[in-house]
């Protein structure tokens, strides 16, 4: 066993047990805070690996794409999500919540861990709750002259709702990956990218033993927020 | 995609069970590498695939991704898969994912091959 310390060991976040959102996000971090997270593992669904690319041209390296991603990773997303990335930026370690238009007027609270950050990629992991179990990771990477940014998602639905509404998500997913890839080539001067995107079925596998965990259900768990905030609302006045 | 720097020797240790012994880099990169390497560690008789990283220098998280993969293919295969070898630090980040509820993770391979927990 090697006593050197690994050049990775800056890249990930240290181990927890339990997340921990910071003072100034904690009011939209009510799903994530003291959850654990999910890996593949940990879902209930069937596998998926889903990989989105563009090439954002011959202007930007992999290394200041991925700086810029990192800064302003929420500023790539389409209208009707809110990523509340902390003062620190996405460093690993990082708690980061997230909120989701589910439908019009509600909106589904969850969040993502920071698992690894390097100067070429960065990963999250997902919290109990969220829609999916697993990991997605950003990575940029030199392909034939030019600078091309990529996700690769590896998630099972978290629980059987969410697997029951996995082919609406897919939709979802790729609707609002597309747009963000786009915006990112745009913002690297390459508007109107094309962006490609490969699913795969790794595991056809349900994980049975895991179906409890739709008692996180960051879907439900955020209507119930939604209705006993109303009441504390009136409640107030 | 960069060429991998990383090896995978298998060893038949027993009629069913194998040794992956892993040196190097474990990325994205090496999917190939473990993919072959576990359709030589697999017989039909193959009941445990070991994966030994002692000789582990650096991982990232396509590594993990790779790991969660095989995972799900040895499962297919009615194989159990184990680890031994990590050092404290990738010890954490098994932990941190939660790869350790999946594999089973060994301080060596006296007890990786027993099948003991550690």
């Amino acid at each position: 066993m090697t006593e050197q310390t690994p050049r990775d060991a800056g890249n990930w976040a240290a181990k927890v047990d339990r997340l921990e959102v910071s003072v100034e996000h904690s009011a939209a971090g009510y799903n994530v805070s003291g959850r654990r997270v999910t890996g593949p593992q940990q879902g209930f669904g069937r596998l998926w690996q889903r990989r989105y690319a563009t090439t954002v041209g011959e202007g930007v390296t992999p290394k200041a794409l991925i700086a810029d991603w990192k800064q302003n990773f929420g500023k790539y997303w389409p209208k009707g999500a809110t990523f509340h990335a902390a003062l620190t930026g996405l460093e690993p370690g990082a708690v980061a919540p997230i909120g989701i238009n589910a439908a019009p007027g509600m909106q589904l609270a969850t969040g993502v861990l920071v698992l690894y950050a390097d100067d070429e990629s960065f990963s999250f992991m997902t919290p109990e709750g969220h829609m999916f179990a697993g990991m997605i990771t950003f990575a940029a990477a030199e392909v034939d002259g030019a600078t091309e940014a990529s996700i690769t998602i590896l998630v099972r639905p978290n629980d059987p709702l969410y697997e029951l509404g996995w082919p609406i998500m897919r939709r979802r997913e790729d609707t609002f990956w597309i747009a963000t890839m786009r915006n990112l080539a745009a913002g690297h001067g390459a508007p109107g990218a094309n962006v490609s995107h490969h699913t795969e079925c790794v595991d056809r596998k349900r994980l049975w033993s895991n179906w409890r965990n739709v008692r996180h259900n960051a879907g439900i768990s955020s209507v119930l927020h939604m209705v006993t905030s109303l009441f504390r609302r009136r409640g107030g006045h | 995609m960069n060429e991998p720097v990383v090896t995978m020797d298998v060893r038949q240790v027993a009629p069913d069970v194998a040794i992956i012994d892993i040196t190097g880099e474990v990325t994205a990169a090496c999917e190939g590498a473990l993919t072959k390497a576990h359709e030589n560690a697999a017989t039909p008789n193959t009941r445990r695939v070991v994966l030994n990283f002692t000789g582990l220098n650096y991982m990232n998280s396509g590594g993990i991704g790779m790991i969660v993969t095989l995972l799900v293919r040895a499962n297919r295969q009615h194989q159990q898969l184990a680890a031994y070898g990590l050092s404290p630090h990738y010890r954490q980040i098994f932990e941190l994912t939660r790869l350790d509820e999946a594999i089973a993770i060994h301080d060596d391979e006296a007890s990786a091959l027993a099948g003991s927990a550690s």
